[in-house]
């Protein structure tokens, strides 16, 4: 854990892509706990930034902390050890194995960190019933609804008990009704298990489920007093 | 909307006559309600007695009113405070959130910052609703939604507002 | 599956669609130009695409050609030989200034056979055959270039000193059967006068003869096995990269096309690659075809410009190509719909049918093994062979569908295991299509290659067997022409004297019938009548043909034991009178010359050498009956040699009995000719096999890369949340490897299966070479593993977080 009680810190973080300056001196940190909303227009740089934060890219300069250690310096394989390990994924769409059962799905992550099959099925089980959608778990991602589909990402993001949830855009696919469940379930998992989430999104009602939003705006951040 | 603001706020690029002052307001706030004369007599008297413009100078001249007024100090550190302060969220506040940002903008001062200061004041409020909703029953759900679609369609407004910052301010002050 | 939407004309609501209602050829004509279009644009994946089509196509339509070539090839063949070559006139001309004597002189250099012919001209204006200005005289000989080459060599000294002729000019390619072929034509002189025979023309062989089961056999089976994978490879090449294509024709119905018109535009894609293909096979083929001249297989070796295409088949070829490569993509495109949201496969299709998968197979079984009751029907009618064809045909194209089922019935019951592993197996589960696509090009191949390469293991184990055997002794049997004893005497005497020689025995020998018969003559004119045969030899040499004890010139023997000879000779005996002269033939020519075996002649035990003739009914010393009262009689030599004291032995041996008599044949099993001729075949096979894989492989990677691509972003997912490279690229590997194991499962069984009922039918022992049948699963394997290889660094990319990017 970082002084400040933070357990992910990004500070003066720059990325560029080819021209193009995606993140530009970004500073970012989360609490154990704490849902943070990073908003901001589209190509504001919001999704470098969770890419920087959760060490799936590197950024050109700037260090990020994760519970006292620093992820930039850190090997490939020992990041992506990390993410297998502390910190879970929800996206927009497209993150299901298509061909993997909704329970195989969940169980992924888990037997990518070593878990028995059974073990693994076990606990995507019981996530799949917290996020009730335990009667799909035999179907195919194909066949379920979108907002089903999406409950299945967050059982898999959750399945891993992370320390931290990276969501990006997790219910940009879904109507607001299905959205909003959604969120609720997830956010109130997070904070069940005690994980930090960093929930990426452009929507204020997506945002409004966070305990505090960042906005993103041109590669910089700027941190809304209101929430503090 | 406040009109004493909005004046004040005209003045913070240089002392006008009333006649200009009514001129520069509808030129930008007053497309569908142009301002009387009455209303810039008035208004403009109730800023003088608070010390917050003063008569810069009297032409001489046919006309009934030919003051010419400028702002004060107080009346600079007045706009400033308004300009910061965020709006109550309530439905149709976008004249006042839109007056704001001219004058923002024609007085020189950070109109981005005002829209995020406007964006998180929204949210504050949003997220309140929010948590709500998470407790209360289905009527609680219904009304706090009501609300939060009003809020969202706001901070849409806010958020294209502050994309087109740039667009705006060379209109303004072009 | 039709939606209301598929079957509704497009563009009837409101304005011009891009592609107006079906109909007309016009229509058509738009759609396939539209097509085709869209095969040669679209980058240069679309080029790689529409190439490898067109190179599958082609190396497919290069087999085809030359198959189309064999009648010509065969044709060309034995019209050279017979232009150039003379087997004796039924009525043997007089000698005139016409007509020249002429005898073979064969021989064999390190196991390259030598054709040679030896010619005396009567006349000043003899027949002169192709390729030859003039007939060499006494001493002197032409030569092919390729015996010309090889005289020249440094290790040929032996040949050098056989064919001691004075080199006079080289025979001209219309001379030759092929390039490669070693013969000469040298002047006749005393040594070979036994040998020879008169002549009049050149230009008259016998017809070819009718073929043995096993040519037949073979024959048809390399058609069936080498066309079916061409044809089963033609359908998978004009298939590459399929899943591109078909999502490009969900966005033109997208649009506004309708299916009709997707089917169309798909179809006149397939035929671009198709017309390459044709266009590239012409190609391969035109290439191919100059290397034909530098390769001898079975002793063929023909010129590239006889290898031409019979054109009634060519044209089938050029015909049938593009309309097969039509006909598939349509099939093809039955089970999968362009939606204009995406392609829609008939999922969740009704379970494979295993019903009619399995009756094609069986089918073809059923015919191949009817005809077990009489394998040598085979020969003689032709519906057998059309019986045999198409079973063997039914029997590979089952196996082609039968794999489909296959992969999805093991694939559906497979499941657990680690997590590369499971992926790959979901994976196969959901759309096995593209790889079982590639799949079962190889599995028809590789059936078609071990099934035709078992007939050939067994064949050449039998022959292999019997070389064998008789090379464990080492001995050369020579036989020839001769007039008299004296000659076997002076020719014994010299191939003792040769190095490496350990003994040589000789006797003379000719045939002789029971004294007033006369034969019968079948339909054809000829003669046939029961014969015992005479040898005549001193008493040193009938004493190794049966235990004889004591003998002196002029004592007779009769053998008691004479084995298993066709014709009986059973009227052999002490006291009978025989005709020297037996009434054999189309002609027979001269009065009987009656021989009475003496009384006092003795019944002994013939000697039976492995290997070498039997003894002979009757057993003379030349004082008893002297070899010049003999009918045709011939020499047989018979002469053991030790390798250890001279390496050369038998290069010497044959050059001493060439030096003696260029007429004589060898009767020897020393060197076995079809080892080589398996070892190219086996060569052939293997690279054919490897190249089919290859293309497949490269096939493979396509739709694998294509796959990727369109999972980009679950890639980048799985990276995001820490999946290990390794892992998905273990995935990869297993979802080409388990398809292409069960192909190769099922093709080795069908190849085993149909060769076994091929060996069967034809009456022989089964063998298999389980180092060929490795060798091509290796390779199998080597190409899965290039495939997963070479997918890597396209997946690696991929596994990157552009792919989370939404905007």
């Amino acid at each position: 854990m970082t002084p400040d009680g933070s357990i992910l810190a990004g500070e003066g973080l720059y990325k560029t892509y080819g021209h193009t300056s995606a993140l530009d001196g970004a500073d970012f940190s989360v609490h154990p706990g704490e849902v943070v909303a990073v908003m901001g227009p589209s190509g504001s740089g919001k999704s470098t930034l969770l890419h920087c934060l959760a060490g799936i890219v590197r950024p050109d300069s700037g260090s990020v902390r994760y519970d006292g250690r620093e992820l930039t310096t850190l090997p490939d394989a020992e990041r992506s050890a990390l993410r297998r390990t502390d910190f879970g994924f929800v996206f927009q769409f497209g993150q299901l194995v298509p061909e993997l059962t909704c329970l195989e799905n969940v169980a992924l992550p888990l037997r990518l960190n070593g878990t028995k099959r059974k073990a693994a099925e076990a606990t995507a089980r019981e996530w799949l019933a917290r996020l009730e959608v335990d009667d799909i778990h035999g179907k195919r991602p194909g066949e379920v609804s979108g907002g089903q589909g999406q409950r299945v990402a967050v059982a898999r993001a959750l399945a891993g008990r992370p320390r931290v949830l990276f969501a990006d855009e997790p219910t940009g696919a879904l109507d607001s009704l299905n959205g909003e469940r959604v969120l609720t379930l997830l956010t109130d998992a997070a904070r069940d298990t005690r994980a930090a989430v960093v929930l990426v999104t452009h929507e204020p009602r997506v945002a409004a489920y966070s305990d505090r939003e960042i906005t993103v705006r041109d590669g910089r951040v700027r941190e809304s007093l209101a929430g503090l | 909307m406040s009109i004493g603001h909005t004046l004040l706020g005209l003045l913070e690029s240089g002392p006008r006559h009333g006649y200009d002052l009514k001129r520069a307001f509808d030129e930008h706030f007053g497309q569908d309600r142009p301002l009387h004369y009455g209303q810039v007599y008035s208004t403009m008297s109730r800023l003088l007695k608070n010390g917050l413009v003063e008569v810069d100078g009297i032409e001489a001249g046919a006309g009934p009113e030919r003051k010419r007024y400028a702002i004060t100090d107080a009346g600079v550190t007045d706009v400033a405070q308004w300009l910061q302060r965020p709006e109550k969220p309530e439905p149709y506040l976008h004249s006042t959130l839109y007056t704001k940002v001219v004058l923002a903008l024609m007085t020189g001062r950070d109109a981005a910052e005002l829209l995020d200061t406007q964006r998180a004041e929204h949210l504050r409020l949003m997220r309140g609703l929010t948590e709500r909703k998470r407790q209360g029953d289905l009527a609680d759900q219904l009304i706090c939604d009501h609300a939060l679609f009003h809020l969202e369609a706001d901070l849409r407004w806010l958020e294209l507002t502050a994309a087109r910052l740039d667009k705006l301010a060379r209109a303004v002050r072009g | 599956m039709t939606t209301l939407l598929g079957t509704r004309p497009t563009g009837s609501r409101s304005g011009r669609p891009p592609h107006g209602p079906p109909g007309g050829p016009a229509a058509w004509l738009r759609d396939l130009a539209m097509g085709a279009r869209f095969a040669v644009t679209g980058g240069r994946e679309g080029w790689f695409r529409t190439a490898l089509s067109a190179i599958g196509v082609g190396i497919g339509v290069a087999v085809l050609l030359l198959a189309c070539s064999a009648p010509t090839v065969l044709d060309a063949w034995h019209g050279r030989e017979k232009a150039r070559e003379n087997l004796g006139q039924l009525h043997e001309p007089r000698a005139s200034d016409r007509t020249v004597r002429y005898a073979q002189a064969d021989t064999t250099f390190h196991g390259e056979p030598v054709r040679g012919r030896l010619v005396r001209p009567d006349g000043a204006h003899p027949p002169v055959p192709p390729g030859i200005k003039r007939l060499p005289g006494p001493g002197e000989m032409v030569v092919s270039p390729a015996l010309r080459e090889l005289l020249a060599e440094p290790g040929s000294a032996q040949l050098r000193a056989r064919l001691d002729y004075k080199v006079v000019g080289t025979i001209g390619d219309n001379g030759l059967l092929g390039p490669r072929e070693l013969t000469f034509v040298a002047g006749l002189d005393d040594r070979s006068a036994g040998e020879a025979y008169r002549i009049s023309r050149f230009g008259k062989l016998f017809d070819p003869q009718p073929p043995s089961a096993r040519l037949v056999l073979l024959t048809v089976l390399a058609c069936v096995v080498l066309l079916m994978p061409v044809v089963v490879f033609i359908g998978t090449a004009v298939r590459f990269g399929g899943d591109r294509r078909e999502a490009r024709l969900a966005a033109l119905r997208l649009v506004g096309a309708d299916i009709p018109t997707t089917r169309r535009i798909a179809a006149g894609e397939a035929v671009v690659g198709a017309v390459l293909g044709l266009a590239a096979g012409l190609l391969f083929f035109l290439t191919g075809r100059q290397a034909v001249g530098a390769v001898t297989l079975w002793g063929v070796n023909v010129f590239p410009a006889d290898v031409v295409p019979s054109p009634g088949l060519a044209a089938l070829v050029a015909v049938l190509v593009p309309a097969a490569s039509v006909l598939v993509t349509l099939f093809a495109q039955r089970s999968v719909t362009a939606e204009p949201l995406g392609v829609v496969r008939n999922r969740p299709v009704a379970r494979r049918r295993l019903g009619w998968r399995l009756a094609l197979p069986l089918t073809g079984l059923t015919l191949l093994l009817s005809l077990a009751w009489d394998p040598q029907a085979v020969v003689d009618d032709w519906f057998h062979v059309v019986r045999l064809a198409l079973g063997a045909a039914l029997l590979l194209l089952g196996v082609t569908a039968l794999l489909p089922w296959l992969v999805e019935a093991v694939v559906a019951r497979l499941r657990g295991g680690p997590v590369p592993w499971q992926l790959a197996v979901r994976r196969l589960q959901l759309n096995s299509g593209a790889a079982q696509r590639a799949v079962g090009g190889i599995t028809v191949a590789v059936a078609g290659a071990i099934a035709i390469h078992m007939v050939f293991t067994t064949y050449q184990a039998g022959y292999a067997q019997a070389y064998e055997e008789s090379a464990r002794r080492p001995v050369i049997q020579l036989s020839g022409g001769t007039s008299d004893g004296q000659g076997t005497r002076d020719a014994l005497a010299t191939l003792r004297r040769a190095p490496g020689v350990t003994w040589a025995h000789g006797t003379v020998r000719a045939s002789a019938a029971p004294a007033g018969d006369r034969g019968t003559r079948d339909p054809d004119g000829y003669r046939s009548v029961r014969t015992a045969m005479v040898t005549v030899g001193d008493c040193a040499e009938l004493r190794r043909k049966a235990r004889i004890g004591s003998c002196r010139d002029g004592d007779v023997f009769v053998t008691e034991n004479r084995g298993d000879r066709a014709t009986d000779p059973a009227f052999v005996r002490p006291g009978v009178r025989l005709n020297l002269n037996p009434p054999e033939g189309y002609e027979v020519t001269g009065p009987p010359r009656p021989w009475t075996v003496p009384d006092s002649a003795r019944r002994v035990q013939g000697i039976r050498h492995p290997g070498e003739d039997l003894p002979g009914d009757v057993l003379a010393t030349p004082g008893a009956l002297s070899p010049a009262r003999l009918q045709d009689p011939t020499m047989e030599l018979v002469v053991g040699y030790d390798k250890a004291r001279e390496a050369e032995a038998v290069e010497r041996i044959r050059t001493v009995a060439f030096r003696v008599n260029p007429g004589l044949r060898e009767l020897s099993a020393i060197d076995n000719p079809h080892d080589r001729q398996y070892d190219g075949v086996r060569t052939a096979l293997f690279l054919g096999a490897v190249i089919v894989l290859l293309l497949i492989g490269a096939g493979l990677i396509v739709s694998t890369v294509e796959q990727l691509r369109e999972r980009r972003r679950l890639l980048s997912v799985l990276d995001a949340f820490g999946t290990r490279r390794a892992t998905v690229g273990w995935s990869l590997l297993w979802q080409t490897a388990i398809p292409v194991a069960l192909g190769l499962a099922l093709a080795v069984t069908a190849g085993i299966g149909l060769g076994t009922v091929l060996l069967t039918l034809s009456g022989a022992e089964v063998h298999l070479d389980g180092a060929v049948i490795a060798g091509i699963a290796g390779s199998a394997a080597g190409v899965v593993l290039l495939v997963t290889l070479l997918s890597l660094p396209p997946l690696w990319r991929m596994m990157r977080p552009d792919g989370l990017r939404t905007e």
